[in-house]
């Protein structure tokens, strides 16, 4: 059987584009969301902007540079690292620049330039491309990151400017402690919790108050979260999940002894919670991929974060929650396969 | 409003050619019927180079049950039978070149006046399957396969599928609007055959104006139901489960939650078959997308070459591909030079701009095409397997109950060619099946 040639005598292929038709061919399907990877790390800056911005305004000038150096060599380190290794330049997905505005969030604002770098060092080559980069961490790298410099620089990384206004700023900016620093002083100190969680909680809400410079506010977080989940980058499951638990736990402990232990709307607002609910937990690659499975993850992540809070030797427990977590990713997965459709029950 | 769990709403682009009036594409000096244009058993052809033939006249013979023949589109004279790009396949597969003589006339005794709800079962679906009747949503499985199930399997739901959910495409919508007799005649026909006293016409609810007129015309016992606009609500699996909740199994068929689905052109060439005994030679086409320069809907002959539709419809504008079907589904093509088949449901021409041509870069484990995906499974899992060829552990995840409908494909941010894996897989998991048996 011959081959046929597919002309017609009134259709002239020539006289037609016929002759230099170039097209695409390739699997369906032939249309594409435009919510691609770029975008979805723009969102997730977009939604960190006003976490940010409370804290330059509580911190100033210092907290502007720990951002800036901390953006900047996370995405030097990254694209050195692929020019170095000959793998293709990744840095236009702007997962690094988020990785470094996370750390940012995460340090001191009194950070020197050079604690930063390292940060980012570990962060992006050791937490991120040693294991091939983008989508094959395992570990949060900005925490990863963090955990890494608070256990090596242990008083560069505890040591809290007091926040000020920003128009305010003095040179010699005096240093104080976080609420949960200063509860966990108490309790060492009297057994008691006592004056630390008396202050007023409109302080850590708004972020008048010692920490990271990105963690201060918990409504300006919430304000990012919420804008987050309205724009379907993460789902309610993780947040709610992970700071529902450390509501729960931290009230059942307060309401039997409202001496020892700080009350849950404390716990809610100081420290870590709200940006590692929100913004850390929920990091794509390093938590689980089904509803259900983000749900335990979270579990695990407030009840970890509660057993550091309450009865470890660090004031706060989120970052280190959310890594040990990260370690149980894999095998929540594959323990929460969704439902097939007809399976054979 | 029904519906089912996972899908996606890719942007619809119907305006496009929805409002447009089916209009006839005229005779053309010559057609390339391929001898293979339905899914199952071959056929072969039984006329020879020189034959002279007639509208309607049968020019294949199937070879089994799960096999029907093709007719020629004119009447003209056989020019050869040779081998041709197969628009699905894409793949040489004979064809059956004729040159028309421009009188387009019948076959002796067509079209031809019979009661059809005086036929027997067995003379229907006779009547269909000599007609060359597949599914025209695109699937092409014949049709009076599908109407025959085994005593086994007690048939009580009956779906004419007009969901029409892919992008763009709205020849199933304009049939609706211009002809709804035809859809509700063919619908009778194949209740009578299935031994049903109702159905269900099941629409996507962007289209209220067929929604309508079919509730006007529609005799009491089919009922005529709106389902919420999300792809792919016309999956058959999926359409089943939107109406009677019902699952079909894995591995299974239809027939084993006791449903039959036909799209609705398919209703209207039964009709055509069964009360005319026309056989299945022309169809409703919708030649769109930003690609060509006047978008139609077409009643077009099988054979007709794309080329000459495209130039029909003002010729391409910036066209960076040409699609056989819907966005989601539809087969890439590399020439104009292929027929119309019985299930091209469309011709769908592209800008760049409308498509999607960029690389893919890693899974970031997002979870959109978990949500996405209308069968339950983890299409991430997959698509990684499908870089590694790890066709074995893939058919451990549910490879196999993929189908392929391209909704975890089109939310991917990392713009993973998904799809193109699981084909890539199933290919694989089919050699090697193929090469146990052998050996």
């Amino acid at each position: 059987m011959k081959n046929v040639p597919a002309s017609n005598p009134a259709h002239d292929p020539a006289k037609g584009q016929t002759a230099k038709l170039s097209v695409y061919v390739s699997s369906s399907p032939h249309v594409h969301t435009p919510e691609d990877v770029p975008w979805i790390m723009r969102q997730v800056v977009y939604a960190l902007i006003p976490g940010a911005l409370v804290g330059v305004y509580f911190f100033g000038i210092p907290a502007i540079k720990v951002i800036a150096v901390a953006v900047a060599s996370c995405v030097a380190m990254e694209a050195l690292w692929q020019k170095l290794t000959g793998s293709p330049l990744t840095i236009n997905d702007g997962s690094a620049a988020l990785t470094g505005l996370l750390l940012a969030m995460n340090l001191p604002s009194g950070a020197p330039w050079w604690l930063v770098v390292i940060g980012s060092f570990v962060a992006i080559i050791i937490a991120k491309q040693i294991f091939g980069g983008i989508g094959n961490n395992p570990f949060n790298p900005a925490l990863v990151g963090r955990v890494f410099l608070l256990i090596s620089f242990p008083v560069a990384m505890t040591t809290w400017p007091e926040p000020r206004s920003f128009f305010t700023q003095a040179a010699d900016a005096t240093t104080g402690a976080t609420p949960l620093g200063a509860l966990k002083t108490a309790i060492f100190e009297h057994g008691t919790i006592g004056a630390a969680p008396e202050m007023n909680l409109m302080d850590p809400f708004l972020g008048n108050v010692g920490g990271s410079l990105g963690e201060i506010s918990a409504l300006a977080l919430l304000l990012g979260g919420v804008y987050l989940i309205a724009r379907k980058i993460i789902t309610w499951h993780i947040p709610v999940t992970y700071v529902g638990t450390v509501v729960v736990i931290t009230g059942i402990f307060w309401l039997i002894n409202p001496d020892g232990y700080a009350n849950p709307v404390f716990h809610l607002v100081a420290g870590g919670l709200m940006l590692g609910a929100f913004f850390m937990a929920t990091d794509m690659v390093t938590s689980p991929i089904t509803n259900t499975g983000k749900i335990i993850f979270a579990v695990g992540c407030g009840v970890i974060t509660v057993v550091i809070r309450l009865w470890g030797g660090y004031p706060e427990g989120v970052s280190f929650a959310i890594l040990i977590m990260n370690a149980f990713v894999p095998l929540i997965n594959s323990a929460t396969k969704p439902a097939k459709f007809g399976a054979v029950r | 409003m029904k519906t089912f769990k996972g899908g996606v709403h890719p942007p619809e682009e119907k305006k496009l050619v929805k409002d447009n009036p089916i209009v006839s594409f005229p005779l053309s000096s010559r057609y390339y019927v391929l001898v293979q244009q339905h899914l199952g058993a071959p056929a072969k052809p039984i006329v020879s180079a020189g034959d002279e033939v007639r509208k309607g006249q049968v020019l294949s013979e199937p070879l089994g049950f799960v096999s029907v023949p093709v007719h020629a589109p004119t009447s003209g004279k056989v020019k050869e039978i040779g081998r041709m790009v197969h628009p699905v396949t894409g793949l040489l597969a004979p064809c059956i070149v004729i040159d028309a003589d421009g009188k387009d006339e019948w076959a002796d005794g067509l079209p031809l006046e019979r009661d059809p709800f005086s036929m027997s079962r067995e003379e229907l679906l006779n009547a269909i399957k000599s007609a060359g009747i597949v599914g025209m949503g695109g699937a092409t499985f014949p049709t009076h396969v599908k109407l025959s199930p085994p005593k086994d399997k007690p048939i009580d739901t009956f779906i004419v599928n007009g969901a029409e959910c892919e992008p763009y495409l709205s020849s199933d919508h304009r049939l609706m609007l211009e002809q709804p007799e035809r859809i509700l005649k063919g619908t009778r026909v194949a209740m009578r055959i299935l031994g049903l006293d109702r159905a269900t016409v099941a629409v996507e609810a962007n289209k209220p104006d067929a929604i309508r007129l079919l509730r006007e015309k529609a005799p009491a016992d089919i009922q005529i139901e709106a389902l919420k606009v999300k792809y792919p609500q016309g999956a058959e699996k999926q359409l089943i489960n939107a109406l009677t909740k019902r699952e079909v199994p894995s591995g299974g068929l239809p027939m084993d939650v006791g449903a039959v689905v036909q799209n609705a052109g398919t209703c209207a060439a039964v009709w055509d078959a069964c009360a005319h005994g026309i056989p299945l030679i022309e169809r409703i086409t919708s030649v769109t997308g930003r690609g060509v320069v006047q978008p139609k809907n077409i009643r077009v002959r099988v054979g007709t070459l794309v080329g000459e539709v495209i130039e029909f419809c003002g010729g391409l504008n910036e066209a960076a591909k040409i699609i056989f079907g819907g966005p989601m589904m539809g087969i890439a093509q590399f020439t104009q030079e292929i027929p119309i088949m019985k299930g091209t449901s469309g011709v769908l021409v592209l800008r760049e701009e409308d498509t999607n041509i960029t690389l893919y870069s890693a899974c970031i484990s997002c979870g959109r095409c978990v949500e996405a995906c209308p069968m339950g499974l983890i299409p991430s899992v997959l698509s990684k397997l499908g870089e590694k060829g790890m066709w074995e552990k893939a058919v451990e995840n549910d490879l196999l109950d993929c189908v392929e409908c391209g909704s975890c494909t089109y939310v991917c941010p990392a713009n993973r060619p998904i799809v193109h894996f699981v084909k890539h897989l199933k290919a694989l998991s089919r050699a090697a099946s193929a090469k146990s048996k052998g050996a």
